[in-house]
């Protein structure tokens, strides 16, 4: 089963994920804020979809509904981050970074960082678990979903 | 639709380069000039090239959020009547052909006779691509990216070609020697920024990473300039001083659901050209055989492996073999890669640079010419959406 990270996977400052105006977006941080990841599903033809759209890709409904999938799944691929393109990350690197594949959900794909060891061996296809972590901050509090590697399935 | 009006759809003969020119190349930052002021200076320089009066341009395409606009520029050049004003909407280098093929339809369909293609960017004035301080909050597909440390392109793009390279067997030294070839020519080009700092294998490999897989040299650079040119109608080509390169073939788009966000395409692994290669050489009726000059966008390296074998000129599996510095050289090799330096070593113009060389190598004029100059090829902003690609050729080829 998921946890969540006691501290934050990289230092704070980065940009802050906040929904669109129109609120697109919104129903997915919600989510994340009460450790749980929704994705959209069309409630006529069953289709998956992430990220959010207004309407089902497949058979054009508007409003696809959110549903709520475990967060598992598998690396799809990875990035080991070394230059610091943002000021909060200056003497910080390297990092990870994984796309991972949900099979359970149509293999809809979400990036997150990979935890532990920075310099650690990544190999895609190996099976990951979400960690829900939640950035308390005073004005925009938000929460992010990362990766680490599965131990049971 | 009758044969014939499908016949008559094409780009294909129809617009020739008559001009091209480009300011002074400088490091990020570094331009003397604003950057409405290149823009004026690279159009300037194109009409000089072509022999005409700027103000006798009737259309401006450009692409990529372009900021220097038609009717600013209409007005600053005193053009007698502006007729066509077209961008093509994606950032980065996808558009770069795209915007000449826009222009080229604006004169197929008779909407105008003499339209500049252009790009200018100082990053100085306008702030830079690689750094992304100064965001508060973020919306949209950025935001389930950057509060992850994917924020700048190297970063946006390194997982689309490691998911590549895992799936095709492609090697770090295939990545390699695309920049190798870049940074050669550049040594024979005065305009390029890295003209005289050349490039060998030792290098590279000691190079800093920056986002693996992609070393420092597999990552464009940044730069401050603009480049610009002319077209007209082919029936117009011979009134001009230049050897006339023709519009042979173009085309714009991208794959199904290129689009969906975040890295959600269905086709990952792609730098998007597979629909768009196939436009290109059915449009021009030729095939990859028949190119002799290849100017590829690189972003990133990587994203030439891809575009180069998406259009035909290896398979993936090939990549390794045939991505070798002999091959990609000119005057000879089998397919000379980038031959002014290109993003890598010339300039950082969006593409706009490389769209420029193709001109070159079908006049005969580049500092690297290629043996076989009468097909050049142009493919723009691998792994973006949409991806445009352009095919110039001699009058020989018409
Ligand atoms: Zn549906």
């Amino acid at each position: 089963m998921s946890g969540e990270a006691t501290q934050t996977y990289l230092p704070q400052g980065l940009p802050i994920p906040v929904a669109e105006a129109d609120g697109l977006s919104a129903p997915y941080w919600q989510g994340l804020h009460q450790n749980r990841l929704l994705v959209q599903r069309c409630r006529h033809c069953a289709t998956w979809q992430f990220g959010p759209e207004w309407i089902c890709h497949q058979c054009h409904a508007l409003d696809p509904d959110w549903t709520e999938i475990e967060p598992h799944g598998r690396i799809f691929s990875w990035e080991r981050v070394w230059h610091p393109s943002h000021a909060a990350l200056r003497q910080h690197g390297p990092y990870l970074a994984v796309l991972v594949e949900i099979p359970h959900a149509s293999g809809v794909r979400m990036i997150g960082n990979l935890l532990g060891d920075p310099a650690q061996v990544v190999y895609i296809g190996a099976a990951v678990e979400g960690v829900f972590e939640h950035h308390p901050h005073p004005e925009r509090p938000y929460s992010l979903l990362h990766w680490r590697p599965s131990s049971a399935r | 639709m009758s044969a014939k009006a499908s016949a008559d759809r094409t780009l294909r003969g129809r617009v020739a380069v008559v001009g091209i020119g480009e300011t002074d190349y400088y490091r990020h930052g570094a331009s003397p000039d604003p950057e409405f002021k290149l823009a004026l200076k690279a159009i300037l320089a194109a009409c000089s090239d072509a022999g005409i009066d700027p103000r006798d341009i009737d259309g401006f395409a450009s692409y990529s959020e372009e900021r220097s606009e038609a009717s600013r520029l209409a007005a600053a050049l005193g053009t007698r009547r502006l007729r066509a004003a077209t961008m093509q909407w994606g950032g980065g280098g996808g558009g770069c052909c795209a915007a000449v093929a826009n222009a080229a339809a604006s004169i197929v369909a008779g909407l105008a006779d003499c339209v500049v293609v252009f790009r200018s960017l100082a990053q100085g004035q306008y702030g830079r691509f690689g750094q992304t301080t100064n965001i508060d909050t973020i919306s949209g597909e950025k935001a389930y990216l950057m509060p992850y440390g994917i924020l700048a392109p190297p970063q946006r793009f390194a997982m689309r070609v490691r998911r590549y390279m895992h799936e095709r067997g492609v090697s770090q030294e295939a990545l390699r020697a695309i920049a190798l070839a870049s940074y050669h020519h550049a040594q024979a080009n005065p305009r390029a920024v890295m003209y005289g700092k050349p490039l060998d294998p030792a290098k590279y490999d000691a190079s800093r990473w920056i986002a693996e897989p992609f070393h420092l040299y597999d990552c464009c650079m940044e730069n401050d300039g603009a480049a610009g040119l002319v077209l007209v109608p082919a029936e117009r080509a011979g009134e001009f001083r230049n050897k006339p390169a023709y519009v042979l073939g173009a085309a714009v788009g991208s794959g199904y659901r290129a689009g969906a966000i975040p890295h959600n395409s269905p086709h990952y692994a792609s730098a998007g050209f597979e629909p768009v290669a196939a436009d290109l050489y059915a449009m021009a009726g030729l095939g990859p055989s028949d190119v002799g000059v290849v100017q590829c966008y690189e972003n990133f390296t990587g994203g030439v492996v891809m575009a180069l074998a998406e259009h035909g000129f290896f398979a993936p599996e090939e990549a390794n073999d045939y991505l070798a510095f002999d091959n990609l050289v000119a005057p000879s090799g089998r397919l000379p890669l980038n031959t002014s330096g290109g993003n890598l070593a010339e300039c950082y113009m969006h593409g706009f640079e490389l769209v420029l060389e193709a001109v070159r190598q079908v006049r005969g004029t580049s500092t690297s010419q290629a043996r076989r100059n009468d097909v050049a090829m142009v493919i723009g902003g691998p792994m973006v959406t949409p991806v445009s690609n352009l095919l110039l050729g001699s009058e020989a080829t018409l």
